[in-house]
């Protein structure tokens, strides 16, 4: 039996008190975290939280394992080499939208390209939040903040649209205030072989407060948002709304009760092609036409990761040229006496 | 007949196109004479351009060889010899042929072509102007006389031209009384796959060198064995000896190196040569960025690996913050800085000491680091070793300064064994589940190190600042002055772990004293050798450890009232001595990107030996 089997969340939890401004997003992603864990069978022994800097960041410090608050930008980095250095460790990136997509732009990139089995959490709360309300890379065009007191013109990212453009093998989003969704999300990107990016909406309630509210309002989300699961239709809106292909062109279609939904688009986790498509579902205002934000799981692929690779480079180097004869190297292969 | 004469010591620079195979010349030639068994010292000197425009001053590539008899410290100032394939090859450095030095000039690479990419007058030859009083010129065609040598060979021109280095080599050879063997068999190894090549090579080789015998009233040299110290050797390149070093002592604390590095000159052999030696369990690690490359090499320090990144100047500006991030958080990391001239991108494949400050100062915050430096390229392999165990024993990152000069230069090598090497022990906690205090120290300030997977030893840490013992984050006033102290405090103890200050030369009853680090230590040593055969009292004294500063240097530098800091920089360790000992020092500074001649030196303390 595992330790983890008899741990509860209440386990998981430090004696540092946590500081995050009452009624932030962070809390329940903290919560939800800590819910899970219990359940992931994950030694508290071999569980790393490695962060950057920003609000989320502070995020080790509240988990009873081994962690680490790093520096602006680099927890992929960071991670990257603590992964290869012990390829047993259950190693969480936390990170946030200008820790992840501004500053460490470079780092996250190449985490995901690389694929070492870890899992990067993006909290994004699409501002900055530790200094005090400046736009950030993912701030909507024309949000008026601090250091945008005429509206930002800086266009935005599209987290999981990048995420994909730098080959992530496992591409998923959440949000703070749907902790079941985010429980069964975070479970999967545990699960996944590879580096898992899972973007969590996470609402900043005193500089950006109801940034994600259309997706999290119960009146609006219906319409606006819908879940993924892997092979089932693409319905919404309470089941009148559903999803098509029209070729590679996603097509709205109202649906009758009791219509065979057979012919919509049937989700597929492992589709390169329609995850592609499904992050591109990205509309921040509701209309007519608009094309629900999916939550769930977009992207999962099978790859081999980077520790594995690199431990069969070493392994394949010992069976050719044997175990490393110390002495043997630094003589080197021309040497000479003199007497 | 031939003619021999005896000569004691002899400096050959080999010069030509950044195509023509220059530096394996050269590395072939010093393989040889190490083997031969003399004492030597290598200095290679190429364009920062990989492909620089052809038969231009610019492209010229050169590797210049030192060796003799007698004790051998630089790679020499001065040629007696010097080896032209083209007219830039020449016009760049006949300025630096001794009177009465040999030339050995490829006239195929004199016509009016080459000359005018040379920047020369086309209508006249500069070989036809060398005053014949003056120097001994070998004007050979070397390209034709190789082409008409290999004429079987089923090969292009081009080719065939390819291998007009290995003629020149084999006339050296020749003229130095070296046996090609060691090259024919490196060449089989190169060539194996490809036969023809292989044998134009070693026909051209053999060319060059029965070419001696077919010219009249030649004169060879020969230069006995060296007296060197009984034992076995090798022939070794800083950079190597640096990696050796790493893998010897990251065996030696029974950790396993994990290497992160992003390319840079003149760093990246390092993450060349340790990428090689898989199967001595070394994980390497090519970064996307410098910042990336240290940050995970903290990562793997944080899991119980040692830590190691390699950069230069530039590279190292940028992973200013992340040292500050491996000082807080007190694991051990090693940070090579193979210094280049600067600043920004300077002179990439220049030599400079100019990062010194930045080592010892270039972060923000009260950053206390251990810097410490290599003095020559077999040194790099103690230095190297050195900086691990200072990491590792007292869970610190330490900045190990080395220099294009001896990361590029060689020597050979009485080199040991690794049973010579004690054990270095990492402070691993042996608290009880529950209990660990990650900031509790030791006597010497030193924390311990808990690995993630270590069970009941779950703990946080962070660049914010800590609270003393447990380690969690604390913004108390007095405990940030409490801990900003303990962490100076700690790194100035390492000083009490330094070996004996010794003299190089000389001592504490001389009237001069001449103090250098770094890559100098060569040059230093023969302008004092010098002006000690002249009567002079001088002694000298060479720096390892940058900082903290040995404990007794400042007594040494109070015995004498003549101070002499040669350094390849604008007076950095000068200033140094200076501000920490209020000792006034005299400082001779040299920003050529280039190493001093031992010339240089003695010059300086003859001026301040009349004063
Ligand atoms: S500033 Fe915003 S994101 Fe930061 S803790 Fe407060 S509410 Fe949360």
């Amino acid at each position: 039996m595992t330790e983890s089997t008899k741990l509860s969340a209440k386990d998981f939890s430090t004696d540092q008190d946590v500081r995050w401004c009452p009624g932030c997003g962070d809390y329940s992603i903290l919560k939800q975290m800590q819910t899970v864990l219990p359940e992931l069978g994950i030694e508290r022994k071999n569980l790393v939280f490695i962060s950057g800097i920003g609000c989320s960041s502070r995020f080790p410090y509240y988990m009873n394992s081994y962690g680490m608050h790093s520096i602006h930008g680099r927890a992929p980095a960071i991670a990257s080499g603590l992964k290869a250095a012990n390829p047993d460790l259950s190693v969480w990136i936390i990170t946030g939208d200008g820790d992840g997509l501004s500053i460490g732009g470079n780092q996250l990139i190449h985490a995901l390209r690389r694929n070492f089995d870890v899992n990067i959490l993006l909290f994004n709360n699409e501002i900055y939040g530790l200094t005090k309300g400046q736009y950030s890379p993912t701030s909507e065009l024309g949000k008026t903040t601090k250091s945008s007191p005429l509206g930002s013109i800086d266009h935005p990212f599209n987290p999981l649209a990048l995420a994909l453009g730098a080959e992530a093998t496992f591409v998923a989003r959440s949000v703070d205030r749907d902790p079941l969704h985010l429980r069964e999300v975070l479970k999967r990107a545990n699960e996944h072989k590879g580096t898992s990016f899972v973007e969590i909406y996470q609402n900043c309630n005193v500089f950006n407060d109801g940034a994600f509210e259309l997706w999290t309002d119960k009146k609006q989300k219906a319409l606006s948002s819908i879940k993924l699961n892997h092979g089932e239709p693409l319905v919404f809106a309470n089941g009148s709304l559903g999803l098509k292909l029209n070729g590679t062109k996603p097509e709205l279609v109202k649906l009758e009760e009791g219509q065979d939904t057979s012919d919509l688009w049937i989700h597929d986790e492992n589709d390169a092609v329609k995850a592609n498509l499904l992050s591109r579902f990205f509309d921040k205002y509701l209309s007519e036409e608009s094309f629900p934000r999916p939550f769930g799981i977009l992207y999962s692929e099978e790859r081999f990761t980077y520790e594995a690779a690199m431990a069969e480079q070493i392994e394949n180097a010992r069976k050719l040229k044997g175990d490393g004869d110390l002495d043997a190297l630094i003589q080197g292969s021309n040497s000479w006496v003199v007497d | 007949m031939f003619q021999d004469k005896v000569l004691k010591k002899v400096t050959i620079h080999f010069a030509g196109d950044s195509g023509d195979g220059i530096q394996l010349t050269g590395s072939q030639f010093t393989n040889t004479t190490a083997k031969y068994g003399n004492d030597l010292s290598t200095f290679p000197d190429f364009p920062a351009e990989i492909r620089a425009p052809i038969g231009t001053i610019a492209g010229v590539s050169g590797f210049q060889i030192h060796f003799g008899s007698v004790e051998i410290d630089t790679p020499g100032a001065e040629a007696d010899v010097l080896v032209a394939m083209n007219a830039a090859a020449f016009s760049k450095n006949f300025i630096n042929l001794k009177k009465g030095g040999t030339l050995i000039a490829n006239e195929a690479g004199f016509d009016k072509r080459n000359l005018k990419l040379a920047g020369l007058d086309e209508s006249h030859n500069p070989l036809d102007e060398i005053p014949e009083a003056d120097f001994e010129v070998h004007r050979i065609d070397i390209s034709k006389i190789n082409r008409e040598a290999l004429k079987e060979f089923d090969l292009g021109m081009k080719e065939k031209d390819r291998s007009k280095n290995m003629f020149a080599l084999g006339f050296v050879y020749w003229l130095y009384h070296r046996e090609p063997k060691g090259t024919i068999e490196f060449l089989k190894a190169k060539f194996s796959k490809n036969p023809e090549v292989l044998k134009a090579n070693i026909a051209a080789l053999n060319a060059g060198f029965h070419y001696g015998e077919t010219i009249e009233a030649i004169t060879r040299y020969k230069v006995e064995k060296a007296n060197l110290e009984a034992g076995t050797y090798r022939n070794i390149i800083g950079n190597q000896a640096l990696s050796l070093g790493l893998i010897t002592a990251a065996k030696k604390s029974n950790l396993q190196a994990f290497f992160a590095g992003y390319p840079i000159t003149p760093a990246s052999d390092i993450l060349h040569f340790l990428s090689r030696h898989k199967n001595f369990g070394i994980k390497t690690f090519q970064a996307e960025d410098e910042i990336a490359a240290i940050t995970a090499a903290i990562g793997g320090s944080f899991a119980g690996s040692l830590g190691i990144t390699a950069t230069s100047g530039p590279g190292m500006a940028l992973k200013g913050e992340a040292l500050g991030l491996a000082l807080m958080l007190e694991i051990p990391l090693v940070i090579v800085n193979v210094q280049r001239g600067g600043p920004s991108t300077g002179l990439p494949t220049k030599t400079e000491q100019a990062d010194l400050m930045q080592a010892i100062f270039g972060r923000n915050g009260e950053s206390p680091i251990p810097v410490i430096a290599a003095n020559s390229p077999s040194d790099c392999f103690d230095t190297a070793f050195e900086a691990v165990k200072i990491a590792v024993e007292h869970m610190t990152p330490v900045i190990l300064l080395s220099d294009g000069y001896i990361a590029n230069g060689a020597e050979p090598w009485k080199f040991p064994s690794s049973s010579e090497y004690k054990e270095i022990k990492p402070h691993y906690t042996e608290a009880k589940e529950g209990e660990y205090l990650p900031y509790q120290r030791d006597e010497n300030l030193v924390r311990t190190w808990a690995l993630p997977g270590q069970e009941g030893l779950e703990h946080r840490v962070g660049g914010l600042e800590k609270a003393d013992k447990t380690g969690n984050v604390s913004y108390d006033p007095d405990n940030h002055q409490n801990m900003v102290k303990t962490r100076a405090a700690k790194v100035a103890k390492i000083a009490n772990s330094y070996p004996d200050l010794e003299f190089i030369q000389g001592d504490e009853n001389d009237d001069l004293l001449v103090v250098g680090w770094g890559s100098t230590r060569g040059s230093i040593k023969v302008a004092v050798r010098w002006a000690r055969e002249q009567g002079l009292k001088v002694a000298q004294l060479h720096l390892k450890h940058l900082f903290p500063f040995h404990n007794e240097l400042q007594n040494v530098l109070e015995k004498f009232e003549t101070v002499i800091v040669p350094e390849l920089n604008n007076g950095q360790l000068s200033k140094l001595i200076q501000q920490e000992f209020c000792k006034e020092v005299k400082p001779l500074n040299k920003i050529k990107g280039l190493p001093f001649k031992a010339q240089e030196i003695f010059d300086k303390i003859i001026e301040e030996s009349h004063d």
